[in-house]
């Protein structure tokens, strides 16, 4: 299998300066979590809530998910995005290039992580002027690595998806079908424990739970199931759906 | 040494046999037409020889490099330009260029170097750094030319280069094709369904249809093999006027399409004054209009495969609905 290092730089490059020159796309991307953290944040400061236990304040519960959610939507939409390449025949560029898949796949990948990690820092920002405190600032880079993760994880979802449905038609199927469930289920916005048992059970399966979870437990030092498990899922995740990504990338045919 | 070497290829589509065991040869620094109906099986041989779909079976190489087993190698020796335009609409042009470049292997200074050059042949200089969302059907097809060019192919693939563009740049377009050909020794190899396009850039011509090819030569030969000029006579009733002319022992092969009859025949400035002769009431038809015609690619067409190119289009377009229905069911 041969890395082609000079592609992986251009592709990404690539991906770069189409987010610079689309912002109205990144707005439509960040304005569900940036209304969530805004409205729940105000709305809910203060009130005692269920489950939550560690902290008196939501925000301190509310934003990793928040940044989860950032994340899972960003970097599905980032997978993709080989599908708008296809719908706009420059994927067919892409293709007949001396280039082998899974350098094209790595590419994409670091590209929409890169995209991915700016909208959620972004977030971030924006939940720190809203009174959210981080211990130092060895958990902020311990976030980003963690986020990197949840990012290629979600990447790689896309990029299976957009090998298997071929065509934008299944574009809105997947955003509303994959990404609102796995969103909700992940225990971003509630304590999972407030779930009826068969609700908790398939949030175990949503992997966005144990991203959430892990973030959870650098940015503020608390989270509800084993350590262990948090960062092993979320190390685990990553490296299935990466490699199946490139897998079926590499299969597809234009 | 041959350029491009295909044997038997064959590829199935669900069933559907849409390239059908074709054989060719394409010499080095020749230009190469593929020339037939949308359907016919050009494209897929086109991608087939690019390494973008697999081949059923068969065998091809191009530069020397086996199809099937060195795919990268095929990849690096040929430029290719789409059918659709495969641009980045968010990239300027140069960047379109330069992204190309890169991924074919070029350092960044010698990709920027190459870049400029190429947007000079296709006289795109101005416009180089807008984005490509600006440009027109025209420049948008004339920069993919010149990317195909940045990493200096041996040989070139166009897919229907002078699709959708008007009169005006079609010409333009054929102008660089030949001077690639001709002065930088570009090996050519297009596909189109535009006759006259075949018969002013291809040194030889392959006739497809269905997916097999009917005829090769170089369009001299081709129009030759038709043994001289096409008398058309529009007539008020066909099938009296048909019972006649099969009866004219000078008519090599006659074509009937919309109560038109095409007359194939020799010296064909003689022979419109016997069809003047014909007595309109013995007959039993008028003629309405005549007309004689020195041989196109056209007729060539028609006469390998019975059909103009345009019905052929439209028959072929009902077929593939067809199969669709079918196999949605």
């Amino acid at each position: 299998m041969e890395i082609n290092f000079t592609a992986i730089y251009i592709l990404w490059l690539r991906e770069m300066k189409r987010f610079l020159r689309s912002w109205s796309r990144m707005v439509s991307t960040l304005i569900m979590p940036l209304f969530f953290l805004v409205f729940l944040g105000f709305g809910f400061k203060g009130a005692f809530i269920p489950g939550v236990g560690y902290t008196k304040d939501y925000i301190f519960f509310l934003v990793p998910g928040v940044i989860g959610m950032t994340l899972i939507s960003t970097s599905i939409i980032a997978g993709l995005s080989v599908l708008w390449d296809r719908e706009f025949g420059f994927l067919k560029e892409i293709m007949v290039a001396p280039v082998s898949r899974v350098s094209i796949a790595i590419g994409r990948i670091f590209g929409g992580m890169t995209t991915s990690l700016i909208q959620a820092i972004l977030i971030f920002l924006i939940a720190l002027g809203m009174g959210f405190k981080i211990p130092g600032f060895l958990s902020f880079i311990l976030a980003l690595l963690v986020m990197a993760l949840i990012s290629a994880g979600f990447i790689g979802l896309g990029l299976i998806f957009a090998s298997i449905f071929k065509d934008i038609q299944g574009f809105g199927m997947i955003m509303q079908l994959i990404i609102m469930p796995l969103m909700f289920l992940s225990g971003a916005l509630f304590p999972l424990s407030n779930l009826p048992k068969f609700l908790r059970y398939a949030s175990y399966l949503d992997p966005l739970t144990y991203g959430v979870e892990s973030l959870r437990k650098v940015l503020v030092g608390h989270c509800f199931l084993p350590s262990w498990l948090n960062f092993f899922a979320t190390f685990l995740f990553p490296i299935i759906t990466v490699f199946l990504g490139a897998f079926f990338f590499e299969k597809s045919e234009i | 040494m041959a350029s491009i070497l295909v044997e038997n290829l064959v590829k199935v589509f669900n069933g559907l046999r849409a390239v059908d065991g074709i054989s060719f040869e394409v010499k080095e620094g020749e230009l190469f037409g593929l020339l037939g109906p949308n359907g016919a099986g050009k494209t897929t041989t086109l991608n087939m020889l690019a390494t973008l779909i697999r081949p059923t079976s068969g065998k091809a190489f191009v530069s020397g490099f086996d199809v099937f087993r060195e795919r990268n190698k095929v990849r690096k020796s040929i430029g290719m330009v789409f059918q659709e335009p495969a641009l980045d609409n968010y990239l300027t042009g140069r960047e379109n260029l330069e992204f190309h470049g890169m991924m074919y292997g070029l350092k960044r200074k010698e990709a920027k170097e190459r870049v400029k050059e190429a947007l000079k042949i296709v006289e795109l200089e101005e416009f180089a750094d807008k984005l490509v969302q600006t440009y027109s059907g025209g420049m948008k097809r004339r920069l993919e030319i010149a990317r195909a060019l940045v990493h200096q192919p041996k040989v070139l693939f166009l897919d229907e280069p002078t699709l959708g563009l008007d009169a005006q740049t079609r010409r333009k377009i054929w102008e660089y094709i030949k001077k690639l050909n001709k002065e930088k020794g570009v090996t050519i190899i297009l596909t189109t369904h535009y006759m006259e396009e075949a018969d002013f850039l291809a040194d030889r011509v392959a006739i497809i249809d269905f997916g097999k090819i009917v005829a090769l030569d170089t369009s001299e030969n081709l129009k030759n093999l038709l043994g001289g000029d096409v008398i058309s006579i529009e007539v008020d009733n066909w099938q009296n006027a048909k019972k006649v002319f099969e009866k004219l022992p000078w008519v090599k092969k006659l074509n009937h399409e919309n109560g038109t009859f095409y007359l194939q025949v020799e010296k064909g400035e003689e022979k419109i004054p016997l069809l003047i002769k014909i007595d309109e009431k013995e007959a039993g038809f008028k003629i309405k209009s005549i007309n004689l015609r020195k041989p196109t690619l056209e007729d060539v067409f028609l006469y390998f495969t019975g059909r103009t190119i345009r019905e052929r289009e439209a028959s072929q377009a009902e077929r593939f609905r067809e199969r669709a229905k079918r196999h949605q069911r």
